[in-house]
C-alpha cells in the first residue's frame, strides 16, 4: 500500500524549475544567506517558512534579481531556471524579472488607473501588438486574480483607490500580465485581514497549474494549507526542504520542530 | 511726563511679571504646605500664570493704545483747524504735518507758557528758535497752526498719562487677580496652555494681518492712481512711455510682455536642467556624489541675485551677442532677453533641481522595487511610476520657481537693460530674444526712485503694476494648488 502511493507520486514527479547551489549573500559584513542549495519544482507550491531575520526574503529577491538594486549586496553561489545561470554576465536582469514575477509585502499599485496597472509590464515589454490584444491581456489577467468581476466597471480608476485585499490581487494580476513563468510571493497576506487572505490563498492554489510560485510566509497555517514543499531557513541556512506534510507531521531536525511547535521564532 | 520713555514703561511691567512669577510660585507652594505633589501643577506654572496674566493684557492694551491715540488726535486736531489756515496749493494733510512738526519742536524746546498775543513778531521768533533745534518749518508758521500744535501738545500729554495710568493699572489688576486664585487646586497648567496658544494665534494673525495690510494699502494707492489715469488705457495700452511733465503713456502690457518672456526663457533653461539633475541626484547617483553635488548645486542658491546680474552682463551678455546675435543678425545689444533670462535659468536651477529631489526621493521605494520586480528597466520606472508620483509636488517646484523668476529685479537690470517693449516696431522685435526688454519689477523701482511726488500718476503707477504682478503670482499659486489637489485625487 505504501510501496503504491510512493510509486504514484513518482510518476507524478514534476521537474526542476529553478535550482539554486551553494548560495551565499553578503550585505556589506552581514553574512546573510550560508550555502544554500534547493531545487524547487514547476508547477509547485513552495513554502519558506522561518524566524524574522533568517534569510528567506533574501533568498527569494535573489532568484529575480533584485538584490542587485541594493548597492551592498553581494551574492556568489549558482542559481538556474530551466537550467540557465542567472548570474551570467549575459543575462539581462530586466529581461530576467520579466520571467520571474513578484509580488510584494505590502500592495504596491502604481499610481495610475486600475487597467493602466495591469498594462504595465505588457507595454514595457511589447507584448500586446494592438489595443485589442492589450484590453485581452489585461482581462484575462484580472480573471486569472479573481478580481475581474470587482473592477471591470472601474478600470480607468486608480488602483490606489481599492481596499487593501483588491489592492493586492491587483498587483497579482499585473505581475501574471507580464506571462512569468516563476511568480515569487514575499508574504503576500501579511498586509491583508483575514477574508482577502482567504481570497489570495485561494488564487494561489489556482496559479500552480500554470506557474512556479514560491511563497515566504511568517505563518505556519498558510504554508501548510496552501504548499506541497516546504523550506525551513534559520539564521541564514536552510535546516529543512521536503513535502510539506512531512516537514509539519514529522520534522527531522529538531529546529524545526521547535519552529512549528512554537518554541523558536 | 511723556519726557519719561516709553521703555520705561515696559521695565516696570517685566518687573511686575518677574515678581509675579516668584510671587505665584511661593504663594502656590504656601497653599500646598510645601509639598509640590499636593500642587494640581508643577510650581513653575503657577508663577508663569501670575506672569502672563501680567503681561498679555498690559502689552496688548499699550500695543493698541500706541496705534490708536495718534490717530485719534489727529482727527481731534484737524477738525480744530478752521479752513482759512490751509493754503490754496496745501492739503489739510500737509498742514497737519506742519502741526506735528511744531509740537514735536515745542516738545523740545521744554516748557514754555504760551504769550496772552500770538502775533506775527512772535510766531517768527518761534520759527527761528525751532529752527535752532533741528525743527526746520518750510514756511512762517500760521496762527491757527501754533494753536493747533499747543492743543495737539496738550492731547499727546494727556493721552500719555493715561496710558501709563491704563497699562500699569492692567498690569497690577492682572496681577492681583491671578495671584487670588492661586491655591493648590487651581489649574495652573491648563490655564498656562490656554495662555500659550493665544500667543500663537497672535503670531500667525499678525502675520496673516500684515499681508492683508500690504494688499489694502497697494488698492489704497491703486485707487488713487486709476483716479487720475483711465485703466483701460493701463491695461490695454501698448506703449509705455512715462514722462514727469505729465501726458505719459502708462501701459502694462511692454512690461507684462517682457516680465513673461524672461521669465518662460528662464523656465525653459532651468526646468529640464533642475529636473534631469534632480533625477540623477536621487536615482542614480551613488551616496558619495550626491553628499557632495547636492549642497554644491545648492551653492547656487545662496549668492545674491546682484551677482548674478554682473555675471550677465560681463559675461553672458557679450557672449550672446558676440556668438550668437551678431552673427545671426538678430541685434547688436548685450541686454537681452535671452542673457536674463539665461543666467535666471542657472540662479533658478537649484529651487527646481533641490525640492524635485526632495520629492523623488519620498516616492515610496516600494513602487520602485514593483516596476523593477516587473522587468522594467531604471528609466522605465523612473518615467512611467516615480515621475507621475511626484509630479504635484515637481509641479509646485516648477510654480514656486517661476514666481521667483516674475519677481526678480535685479538679473533684468543689468542683463536685460531698463528699455521696455516697442509694440509698434512689430511681432519681429518682441518675439527676438536678442532684443533688450525690461520688466514689471524694474519698472517698480524705477518710477519710484529718485525725487518723486506721491500724487502724480507716474509714480502711482507703481502700484498698480505691483498689484498686478501680486495678482499674477497669486494666480499661479492658486493654480500650483488646483494641480496638486486634482492630481492628489488620482495619485496618492
Amino acid at each position: 500500500m505504501n510501496d503504491m502511493r510512493r510509486i504514484e507520486r513518482a510518476t507524478d514527479m514534476k521537474e526542476t524549475k529553478i535550482s539554486a547551489r551553494h548560495v551565499n549573500v553578503h550585505y556589506g559584513d552581514t553574512h546573510a544567506i550560508k550555502d544554500v542549495s534547493v531545487e524547487i519544482q514547476d508547477k509547485t507550491v513552495t513554502a519558506f517558512i522561518g524566524p524574522s531575520g533568517c534569510g528567506k526574503s533574501t533568498f527569494l529577491r535573489c532568484i529575480n534579481r533584485m538584490n542587485d538594486t541594493i548597492d551592498i549586496a553581494r551574492i556568489d553561489g549558482d542559481i538556474r531556471i530551466d537550467g540557465e545561470d542567472i548570474y551570467d554576465p549575459k543575462v539581462d536582469p530586466v529581461q530576467l524579472r520579466a520571467k520571474v514575477g513578484m509580488v510584494f509585502q505590502k500592495p504596491n499599485p502604481f499610481p495610475k488607473s486600475i487597467f493602466d496597472n495591469v498594462a504595465y509590464g505588457p507595454r514595457i515589454h511589447g507584448l500586446a501588438r494592438t489595443k485589442a490584444e492589450l484590453d485581452e491581456i489585461v482581462e484575462k489577467s484580472l480573471r486569472r486574480a479573481a478580481i475581474w468581476d470587482e473592477v471591470k466597471d472601474r478600470l480607468q480608476q486608480p488602483g490606489t483607490g481599492l481596499s487593501g485585499g483588491q489592492q493586492q490581487r491587483l498587483c497579482i494580476a499585473r505581475a501574471v500580465a507580464t506571462e512569468p513563468e516563476v511568480l515569487l510571493m514575499d508574504e503576500p497576506c501579511s498586509a491583508l485581514d483575514p477574508i482577502a487572505t482567504a481570497q489570495v490563498e485561494e488564487l494561489i492554489d489556482e496559479l500552480k497549474q500554470n506557474y512556479s510560485v514560491v511563497i515566504v510566509t511568517h505563518s505556519m497555517q498558510q504554508a501548510a494549507r496552501v504548499s506541497q514543499k516546504t523550506a525551513f531557513f534559520h539564521l541564514g541556512t536552510l535546516v529543512e526542504y521536503g513535502e510539506t506534510g512531512d516537514i509539519f507531521t514529522k520534522p527531522e531536525d529538531s529546529r524545526t520542530e521547535s519552529y512549528i511547535t512554537g518554541r523558536i521564532g | 511726563m511723556t519726557a519719561v520713555p516709553l521703555l520705561w514703561l515696559i521695565l516696570i511691567v517685566l518687573a511686575l511679571a518677574a515678581v509675579g512669577y516668584v510671587a505665584g510660585r511661593s504663594r502656590a507652594m504656601a497653599s500646598a504646605g510645601g509639598n509640590s505633589r499636593a500642587l494640581h501643577s508643577l510650581p513653575g506654572y503657577y508663577g508663569y500664570n501670575v506672569a502672563l496674566t501680567v503681561l498679555t493684557p498690559a502689552f496688548g492694551l499699550l500695543a493698541l493704545w500706541l496705534l490708536i491715540q495718534p490717530v485719534w488726535i489727529d482727527m481731534r486736531v484737524s477738525a480744530l483747524l478752521p479752513d482759512s489756515a490751509i493754503a490754496d496749493s496745501s492739503t489739510r494733510d500737509l498742514v497737519m504735518s506742519d502741526v506735528r512738526r511744531v509740537a514735536e519742536g515745542l516738545q523740545i524746546l521744554g516748557a514754555e507758557g504760551a504769550p496772552d498775543v500770538v502775533d506775527t513778531s512772535f510766531l517768527e521768533g518761534l520759527r527761528d528758535r525751532l529752527g535752532n533745534v533741528g525743527v526746520a518749518l518750510g514756511s512762517e508758521i500760521d496762527a491757527a497752526v501754533y494753536r493747533a500744535a499747543l492743543s495737539y501738545q496738550d492731547m499727546t500729554r494727556v493721552g500719555t498719562g493715561l496710558m501709563w495710568a491704563a497699562v500699569l493699572l492692567a498690569a497690577v489688576g492682572g496681577f492681583a487677580l491671578s495671584y487670588m486664585v492661586t491655591n493648590k487646586d487651581f489649574r495652573a497648567r491648563n490655564t498656562v496652555e490656554r495662555g500659550i496658544l493665544i500667543v500663537l494665534i497672535g503670531a500667525a494673525s499678525i502675520a496673516i494681518l500684515t499681508t492683508l495690510g500690504i494688499v489694502l494699502s497697494m488698492l489704497f494707492e491703486t485707487r488713487n492712481f486709476f483716479a487720475d489715469y483711465p485703466w483701460q488705457e493701463f491695461f490695454f495700452g501698448t506703449n509705455w512711455a512715462p514722462d514727469f511733465r505729465g501726458n505719459s503713456e502708462l501701459a502694462i502690457l511692454p512690461l507684462l510682455w517682457g516680465t513673461l518672456y524672461i521669465s518662460l526663457v528662464a523656465l525653459i533653461v532651468a526646468v529640464p536642467i533642475g529636473l534631469f539633475a534632480a533625477i540623477y541626484l536621487s536615482e542614480y547617483a551613488s551616496n558619495r556624489v550626491r553628499a557632495v553635488a547636492k549642497p554644491a548645486i545648492e551653492i547656487l542658491a545662496g549668492i545674491p541675485t546682484i551677482v548674478y546680474g554682473l555675471f550677465a552682463l560681463i559675461t553672458i551678455g557679450p557672449m550672446l551677442r558676440d556668438y550668437f546675435a551678431l552673427p545671426l543678425g538678430l541685434g547688436e545689444s548685450s541686454s537681452s532677453v535671452a542673457t536674463a533670462g539665461l543666467v535666471m535659468g542657472i540662479m533658478l536651477i537649484p529651487f527646481v533641481s533641490s525640492l524635485s529631489d526632495d520629492i523623488i526621493n519620498s516616492v515610496p521605494q516600494s513602487l520602485r522595487d514593483g516596476s523593477y520586480g516587473l522587468g522594467a528597466t531604471q528609466s522605465e520606472t523612473i518615467r512611467q511610476v516615480v515621475m507621475p508620483a511626484a509630479l504635484p509636488g515637481i509641479v509646485g517646484a516648477i510654480l514656486l520657481a517661476a514666481s521667483r523668476a516674475i519677481g526678480e529685479t535685479m538679473i533684468v537690470v543689468l542683463g536685460a537693460g531698463a528699455a521696455a517693449a516697442q509694440f509698434n516696431r512689430g511681432l519681429g522685435e518682441l518675439v527676438n530674444p536678442f532684443e533688450a526688454m525690461t520688466t514689471v519689477t524694474v519698472k517698480i523701482v524705477s518710477q519710484l526712485t529718485g525725487d518723486t511726488d506721491f500724487a502724480s500718476p507716474e509714480t502711482l503707477v507703481a502700484f498698480a503694476l505691483g498689484l498686478t504682478l501680486f495678482v499674477i503670482t497669486l494666480g499661479l499659486n492658486v493654480l500650483a494648488l488646483w494641480i496638486v489637489r486634482r492630481y492628489r485625487e488620482q495619485y496618492e
